[in-house]
């Protein structure tokens, strides 16, 4: 028995404008501080006004949300008393959105406690809407949130199927003036919910087609959007693919360059997608050597050669590692900058931290611990294991 | 030979597959932490029955059926069907899974539990290993 979730998706250039209709009394925008000083609050709040609600916001939301940050902006929440919540911006502001939401429903309970374990009984004082500002993360229509207990300087990975939000408003128009590198860095992490969302072992009838869709889109619009950030269409398609390849992964878990990707980015604070995205390609090749793997299927869905499953992993490898390459994506961690002696120094650290990743478990070859740290050394400098 | 779950032998083996398990004892290094099993009742089971596994930096310190005099408070309850177990040792239902979809029952702190996926897996290919045999198939 598993689960499909969904919010309802309002896309295409000029969604936002479906706020114009939307019945309530009051919402309230949780945003960040860029987005704000650039007008994005304001813009969504003018729709929401012209619908008449009354309108405030909470525009404090860093990149990597604290529980700080999540506790100051339920008190706001509450005393605003909304009918309707907004998570404006990228992963961050949405997530961090989730988990107020929580605290204003439920007075009771602590941050941490938001688990798929407890019956959160949402919707009773307020419903959710999610407005992506990026094409990467997903988080509009995914329930997963990701928090950072800086007291203990480790990420919360939460969430509940009730924290998925009633509406997703995907308008591409409002990731126009994303920058090229944040552009490419957030297309790369749409790819890896794709690719682990498919290749996964939560997969599922569900997900599937999402999954294969989102790839697709990503290898024909990501270089385009990169490569021009005026392309309307490039812009359309990507958010339309990150929503997408959302719902897929978001039903079905991500896997292990996400566990890498995590740990990666806790040690040497690189951005998410370009961590997950670096170790895609080299965690196919491990995969796929176990015997076990459906990458054949994504490479013939992007008409490469896929004979079998081994000619199909190392194509659709072979043509990731062209798609990073031509969005200046760096393919190993060196190119990233790490030192060498730096990159030593951490891998145990690095092990620990992706073995205690939940998504290392949804892979469908699991590597021991000597296996994960070859992996990590792989990836450093792209010389390949003699065992791999 | 196989062992009927839940029971007192069936408990011992998995012991001993735990403490004999290399992935288990790497994963597992930094778990702290001792946990009841409760098997809900169904069929020729009448009450709930309770296994007691104390776990230690990758080792089972101590494993055993819980008689009813027992009044040990440990800081992790697990509870489901027989069936769900079952179908977990089986490898058909992901434990993960399992407890996001609230088969099973956890009471305690879920996120360090989630922190502790890969030796949650291993301790579950530990129970796998063992030959197992079910009430109602006795």
């Amino acid at each position: 028995m598993w689960f499909f979730n969904s919010p309802e998706v309002v896309f295409g250039p000029g969604a936002l404008s479906y706020l114009d209709e939307l019945p309530g009394r009051r919402a309230f925008i949780v945003t960040d501080p860029t987005l704000h000083a650039l007008g994005f609050t304001e813009r969504v709040a003018g729709h929401l006004r012209t619908a008449g609600l009354e309108v405030d916001h909470f525009a404090e939301v860093e990149p990597e949300p604290s529980l700080a940050t999540v506790y100051r902006g339920a008190e706001a929440i509450r005393a605003f008393e909304p009918d309707w919540i907004v998570g404006l911006g990228g992963g961050s502001a949405m997530d961090a959105a989730k988990a107020m939401w929580v605290l204003y429903e439920r007075h009771d309970l602590q941050v941490d406690e938001i688990s798929p374990m407890v019956a959160l009984g949402l919707g009773a004082r307020a419903r959710l809407i999610t407005i992506p500002t990026t094409a990467g993360t997903g988080a509009e229509v995914t329930w997963a949130l990701v928090l950072t207990d800086t007291a203990e300087g480790r990420k919360l990975g939460l969430g509940s199927r009730e924290t998925m939000a009633t509406l997703a408003v995907v308008d591409p128009e409002l990731t126009t003036r994303l920058p090229a590198r944040i552009t490419a860095d957030t297309g790369l992490d749409v790819l890896v919910h794709a690719v682990e969302g498919y290749t996964g072992s939560w997969h599922n009838d569900f997900s599937d087609g999402l999954c294969l869709k989102a790839a697709q889109m990503v290898f024909d619009y990501l270089p385009r959007a990169v490569a021009d950030g005026a392309d309307a269409e490039a812009r359309e398609k990507m958010a339309n693919a990150a929503a997408i390849a959302g719902l897929g992964f978001g039903n079905a878990m991500a896997a292990l360059a996400h566990a890498m990707g995590h740990a990666l980015g806790a040690v040497f604070h690189q951005p998410h997608g370009r961590c997950v995205g670096l170790y895609l390609p080299y965690t196919i090749e491990f995969v796929v050597a176990g015997g076990e793997s459906r990458y054949a299927d994504i490479a013939h869905a992007l008409r490469l050669p896929a004979d079998d499953e081994a000619t199909g992993a190392a194509t659709l490898v072979e043509a990731i590692r062209g798609l990073m390459r031509q969005i200046d994506e760096p393919t190993t961690v060196a190119g990233m900058g790490v030192s060498p002696d730096d990159h030593e120094a951490a891998i145990e650290r690095l092990c620990d931290l992706a073995e205690g990743d939940t998504q290392i478990v949804i892979s469908v070859r699991i590597p021991a611990r000597d296996e994960l740290a070859a992996l990590f050394r792989y990836a450093y400098d792209g010389r390949k294991p003699e065992w791999l | 030979m196989a062992y009927i779950f839940p029971s007192e032998e069936w408990v011992a083996q998995l012991r001993a597959k735990i403490n004999s398990s290399a992935a288990y004892a790497s994963s597992a290094k930094t778990w702290e932490g001792d946990f009841h099993f409760i098997v809900e009742p169904t069929g020729t089971m009448k009450e709930p029955v309770k296994l007691y596994l104390d776990l230690w930096h990758g080792q089972c310190r101590d494993a055993y059926l819980v008689k009813a005099e027992d009044d040990k408070k440990p800081e992790f309850i697990i509870a489901g069907s027989l069936e769900t177990y079952r179908r977990i040792f089986d490898k058909k239902l992901d434990p993960i899974q399992a407890l996001m979809s609230r088969k099973l029952k956890l009471q305690g702190n879920m996120g360090k539990v989630m922190r502790a996926v890969k030796a949650t897996l291993d301790l579950v290919n530990c129970a796998a290993s063992v030959d197992t045999t079910y009430p109602n198939a006795a």
